[in-house]
């Protein structure tokens, strides 16, 4: 024991001769472990809000019995199942209007509610009491008592005059959600006696067939093993983690660099060691012993950094997720032991592989073997053409993936396999491209330039590959944002027609708000909206009423549309589709599609395809006056008028005193412009905050690679010395090899770069959103990224190089002296 | 004083409690001690009258149906079974339609052989028609379990009636006849509880003919033997310092019926009372100094010491018997748990009966 703490205390002096390079391994450590437990964190949040969305009183996770073609249906029905042995639980669901907002209402049964199914809030003993008993409780979450302005134990009224019960918050339930008694439900939503669906619990004994109790009345719905919301969600945390992969291999290569140079640089130290009578499996031991423990410091750090990254991201993810998918992710960080135990998990194991190589060196070493050099040449060649040959089979895997592939999974497999494939076949490239150098190099120096350069490659390729890759995927996501950004904010021109925009509180406020602006002569035009939601396909679908005005026949943007497709609009038998549900449902123009009315099926005919970008739900866009007349209860509150620019201001303080509106309620044209963009621009806040990192960490990786390189690179520089060249020209010489590698592999990410756009645009985001975009090349933009990466590198050779000017003559005597 | 057997069905009394304690994992008596502020109160002097008296009484708290059954099936083997329907309403006053009816039910099922004990519970708001009962003819239902009568059933005797309830692995169904009308319990039918006041109206049905059959694991048999119903309601049954009870009903093999217990109290001091049945349908409650309950022997149950095996004696009767469980693990695992279960006994008299052990 003494002994191996002996050995343990030598092994450790080496770090504190060499500050710089145990930095260098902690930073690696760190860096791998921080970005990809902040994206665990992150992941893990948001798949328990869905699985918190998913079980609330037995959503899709539970089974359930629902009605084929209604959406609800008598509770005569849940009494006859109960009684014929069935365990089901009614539950109704609809929608209120709160302070113009429109609400997921659910009551449920909690006496009967399935307690073993799902991971509903539970309700505690005494408040189960105060649930059921008048007036009630409306359970809610504190996010959405912030949403609605509301205090905990107010009552706020709907927009039918009824009033909710008393509002409790039950901090665990999702946010876009009241829930009620079932009772005082089915008085709310005007729904006596009716139920959506019965959530079926665990059955006592066996209950009769489902037919012989109700016939056909009812269908059994399984439960879902992924939530539709996880099913959307998926591409996007599937891009997170890219990117947690992505730094995590980045600071393994940082890792792998660091400890290369440190077993390379203990070699003697351990000879001796050895020869002092250590025996080598002692060694060994206390050798892995210290890389664990430098792995549990580097993990507990690089946790509690990947905490703050998280934490730091969180509100932007739920942005995101919210404007993209419509999910509801808490703002708040919460995290489970498992996410502690597998970043500290995922540093050890990260760094017992990165240092796998040096290690196994280390324990192979025969104790009296004498430093040899290096026969990199033939070595090199072998790796180079055994790592290209790799490159091309994942290659042709992108390949095959691109031609086969339909799904989500496949498109990322494609960008997976692009990326890794040009990292691989990158060090055979940048070779070719030096062999070319050295082809055309006259005179000795240039010719060792080209020759250097050649041979550092081994070492700096792992750097370069990092480099790469992280540059490829900045080029690729700022090409794809900056297509996005300007498509949305072209189609935004043309979408927001009307110049104000007011939300009326209630239909009488609507009334009167029509009325009083008839009056007026600053107003050209009035439009009057409206928005009903129904389900296709057991999706849930939005239709949007426009008026016939020649505004939106003129500026609304349809991607495809038949002849006269306004015109054919207005009698109501026709309709509009978004981008995204026409891909969902597969509908083209000329098909026809059947919306579930109150009335009956409504049958549209589609003649136009329409941009619908941010949006989570399918949208169909058909005449007002039709929407009104099949979907009588859709509220009358949503208005578009037609102002002359200078009037706007005017109109809406009149307009907001005389109606008692609030922002909220009445915008102009350019603040609803302004919010769109605002939130557009938060949603890929994330994307490009990760993006910088990615660079950062790769920016880092070429830092110690190049670290490394100088110190062991001073026996292959010591003779030039010798022979004559000065130093800081051996320091010019140096930063121009680095510069040019760098600047060839910048120059290689950038049509890399624009691949892996091309794959995010028309491969992942139409998967993904259901949304096709134009595929836009932002030269500035690749110059910029290109400049940085020059510079990054730049800043990463100067230290090494500042070093090398500045070295003592004596210090490169001593090199020749020792290594030769 | 007179207490009886109300006091030891007082742990049901919030059955509201009860549905609560499922999901907060809450134990003890929570509510007991409540006051029946809005409630009907239990007064000396009541009438009976039937069938109006087997329906539900709202304007009570709480309400129960319960029914235990000593059977053997056919190779002799002996074995019981449990069927209890519980009535509380949340709140006092008229009740509203539907949804807004503040009454909760609750129902417990067992089964218990010599080798294998098996229960289930459920529960049910009011008002929709999952659970109630109805007078003329008797219907007690909550899902699928029901004791049922008919057309047939006469109102003094409360028979014949039908029987059924089914777990995940347990089911049964029996029939159950009776020659003998309904007997009033205490005072007739006023069974006063405590020194405070508290007391409950009661009368049961001892003298049942029990026969059907009874599943486990899907294997039926059918049985035979005797039931013994009460039938029972009030609006605050329990005393503050009451923390739990010992009770016994035996059917004596001379055709006599018997109901026992003791109620334990804080201060350790344990106060038995008794009522004897004749075999002709005549009561007579027996002195609480009369008494003696003694535990001989206990058995680990869900983590807890039971005193399964009992002595009782009543001198005044020259009644001396040794009481054994017919299967030592009765126990309720309901969201409020308790051990109930067959036994038998030997002695001065032979016969069997329930033991039902609460509060440990």
């Amino acid at each position: 024991m003494r002994r191996a703490l002996w050995i343990l205390a030598v092994l450790l002096s080496h770090w504190r001769r060499h500050k710089m390079q145990f930095v260098t391994l902690l930073i690696g450590l760190i860096a791998a472990t921080a970005l990809w437990s902040g994206v665990q964190a992150i992941n893990q949040q948001a798949r328990n809000a869905y699985d918190r969305a998913a079980a609330t009183f037995g959503g899709v996770r539970t089974a359930m019995l629902v009605a084929p073609k209604a959406a609800t249906f008598s509770q005569e029905l849940f009494v006859k199942l109960r009684r014929a042995g069935w365990p089901v639980s009614p539950v109704l669901e609809g929608r209120v209007q709160i302070n113009g907002r429109s609400v997921r209402l659910l009551g449920i049964e909690p006496v009967t509610l399935p307690a073993d199914v799902g991971n509903a809030p539970r309700l505690g003993a005494a408040d189960l009491g105060s649930f059921v008993a008048p007036p009630g409780q409306t359970l809610v979450a504190r996010e959405m008592l912030a949403d609605l302005h509301e205090a905990e134990g107010a009552a706020p009224a709907i927009s039918n005059g009824a009033k909710l019960p008393p509002l409790r918050v039950l901090p665990q339930l999702v946010p876009d959600v009241l829930v009620v008694d079932i009772g005082v439900a089915q008085r709310l939503l005007n729904k006596p006696d009716q139920v959506s669906r019965l959530l079926i619990g665990r059955p006592k004994g066996k209950p009769a067939p489902l037919a012989s109790v109700v016939g056909e009345q009812l269908q059994r719905v399984e439960p879902d093993a992924e939530t539709e919301l996880e099913r959307l969600t998926d591409s996007f945390h599937l891009n997170l983690t890219a990117f947690g992969l992505l730094s995590f291999f980045v600071g393994l290569f940082i890792v792998n660099s660091a400890v290369g140079l440190a077993f390379e640089q203990r070699l003697p130290m351990l000879r001796t060691l050895r020869a002092c009578g250590a025996s080598a499996r002692l060694v060994n031991t206390v050798l892995v012993i210290e890389l664990v423990a430098l792995a549990l410091v580097a993990g507990l750090i690089g946790l509690a950094c990947g905490y703050f990254i998280a934490a730091a991201l969180l509100p932007d993810v739920a942005a995101s997720l919210r404007g993209l998918y419509g999910a509801q992710i808490p703002g708040q960080l919460s995290l489970r032991g498992e996410w502690w135990l597998a970043g500290i998990g995922i540093s050890v194991a990260g760094a017992l592989v990165a240092a796998a190589t040096s290690l196994v060196k280390a324990i192979r070493m025969p104790v009296l073997a004498t430093a040899q050099p290096r026969a990199w040449q033939q070595r090199q060649r072998r790796w180079l053409v055994l790592q290209s040959c790799a490159a091309c089979a994942v290659f042709a895997v992108a390949l095959l993936l691109l031609h086969y592939g339909q799904s989500l999974i496949a498109g990322f497999g494609v960008l997976a396999a692009l990326m890794l494939g040009a990292a691989l076949i990158l060090p055979a490239l940048l070779d070719i491209i030096l062999l070319a150098g050295q082809r055309v190099a006259r005179g000795p120096l240039a010719l060792w330039f080209w020759a250097d350069s050649r041979q550092q490659l081994s070492g700096l390729s792992l750097a370069l590959m990092a480099l790469l890759l992280a540059l490829a995927v900045n080029v690729g996501v700022s090409t794809m944002v900056e297509t996005f950004s300007r498509t949305f904010i072209g189609w935004l021109d043309g979408r927001l027609a009307a110049d104000v925009y007011i939300s009326a509180s209630d239909n009488a406020q609507g009334t009167a708000i029509r009325n009083w602006l008839k009056e007026r002569s600053d107003v050209q035009a009035i439009l009057p909206g409206g928005r009903a939601e129904t389900q296709i396909q057991g999706q849930p679908v939005e239709l949007l009423g426009l008026p016939d005005h020649a505004l939106y026949r003129e500026r609304w943007p349809l991607l495809q549309a038949a002849p006269r497709a306004w015109t054919r609009l207005v009698p109501g038998n026709a309709a509009f589709i978004s981008e995204q549900l026409s891909r969902r449902l597969n509908v083209r123009l000329g098909d026809v599609i059947e919306v579930p009315a109150p009335g009956g099926t409504w049958e549209l005919d589609i003649v136009g395809i329409y941009a619908d970008y941010g949006n989570p739900k399918g949208q169909l866009t058909v005449n007002v006056a039709a929407l009104l007349r099949q979907f009588p209860q859709t509220p009358q509150t949503r208005i578009g008028l037609m102002v002359a620019r200078e009037n706007i201001p005017d109109l809406i303080v009149a307009l907001e005193k005389q109606f008692a509106l609030d922002d909220r309620s009445v915008a102009d044209q350019a603040t609803v412009k302004a919010e769109s963009i605002r939130i557009f621009r938060r949603t890929f806040a994330v994307t490009s905050a990760l993006n910088a990192f990615t660079l950062g960490v790769a920016g880092v990786a070429l830092l110690t690679s190049l670290l490394t390189l100088a110190n062991s690179r001073l026996p292959q520089l010591a003779p030039l010395w010798a022979i004559g060249i000065t130093r800081p020209r051996l320091a010019a010489i140096e930063l121009t090899k680095t510069l040019s590698v760098a600047l060839f592999t910048s120059v290689l990410a950038v049509p890399l770069g624009l691949l892996v756009a091309w794959c995010l645009i028309a491969i992942v985001n139409v998967k993904a959103f259901g949304w096709r975009l134009p595929f836009h090349v932002f030269p500035l933009q690749l110059i910029e990224l290109v400049a940085v990466a020059l510079f990054a590198s730049l800043l990463a050779a100067l230290l090494p190089v500042v070093r090398l000017a500045r070295m003592q003559p004596a210090t490169l005597v001593k090199v020749f002296a020792n290594e030769r | 004083m007179s207490v009886d057997r109300i006091s030891r069905r007082a742990f049901a009394a919030s059955i509201a409690a009860l549905v609560f304690a499922r999901r907060a994992g809450a134990q003890g008596y929570a509510g007991l001690g409540e006051t029946a502020d809005g409630f009907a109160k239990v007064t000396p002097g009541r009438s009976f009258t039937f069938p109006a008296d087997h329906g539900p009484h709202p304007g009570f708290r709480i309400e129960w149906w319960y029914l235990t059954a000593n059977l053997v099936d056919g190779s002799g083997a002996a074995c019981g079974l449990q069927w209890t329907l519980f009535r509380q309403a949340a709140q006092p006053g008229p009740q509203g339609d539907g949804w807004a009816d503040q009454q909760v039910w609750m129902a417990h099922a067992a089964v218990t052989r010599a080798d294998t004990h098996r229960f289930s519970e459920t529960f049910s708001r009011g008002g929709v028609g999952q659970a109630g009962v109805t007078a003329k003819p008797l219907d007690a239902w909550i899902d699928d379990w029901e004791m049922k009568g008919s057309e047939r059933t006469d109102d003094r005797t409360l028979a014949p009636l039908t029987l059924k309830a089914s777990g995940t692995d347990f089911g049964y169904a029996l029939t159950l006849e009776a020659d003998r009308p309904v007997v009033l319990q205490g005072n007739g039918g006023y069974s006063r509880k405590s020194e405070r006041g508290q007391a409950s109206y009661y009368y049961s049905q001892p003298f049942y003919r029990a026969r059907g059959n009874l599943t486990i694991d899907a294997k039926s048999v059918d049985v035979t033997g005797q039931a013994w119903m009460d039938r029972e309601w009030s609006s605050q049954p329990l005393d503050t310092d009451q923390t739990g009870w010992d009770w016994l009903s035996l059917h004596l093999a001379s055709g006599d019926k018997l109901m026992l217990y003791r109620l334990r109290q804080k201060d350790g001091k344990h106060y038995p009372f008794g009522n004897w049945i004749s075999a002709t349908g005549e009561t007579q409650m027996i002195a609480g100094g009369d008494i003696q309950m003694t535990p001989k022997a206990t058995a680990d149950v869900a983590g807890r010491k039971l005193p399964v095996e009992w002595h009782i004696a009543i001198p005044s009767r020259s009644f001396s018997i040794a009481c054994k469980p017919l299967n030592s693990k009765a126990w309720m695992g309901t969201g409020f748990s308790y051990w109930e279960g067959p036994i038998s006994f030997a002695g001065s008299h032979d016969g069997v009966g329930y033991l039902e052990l609460t509060g440990y």
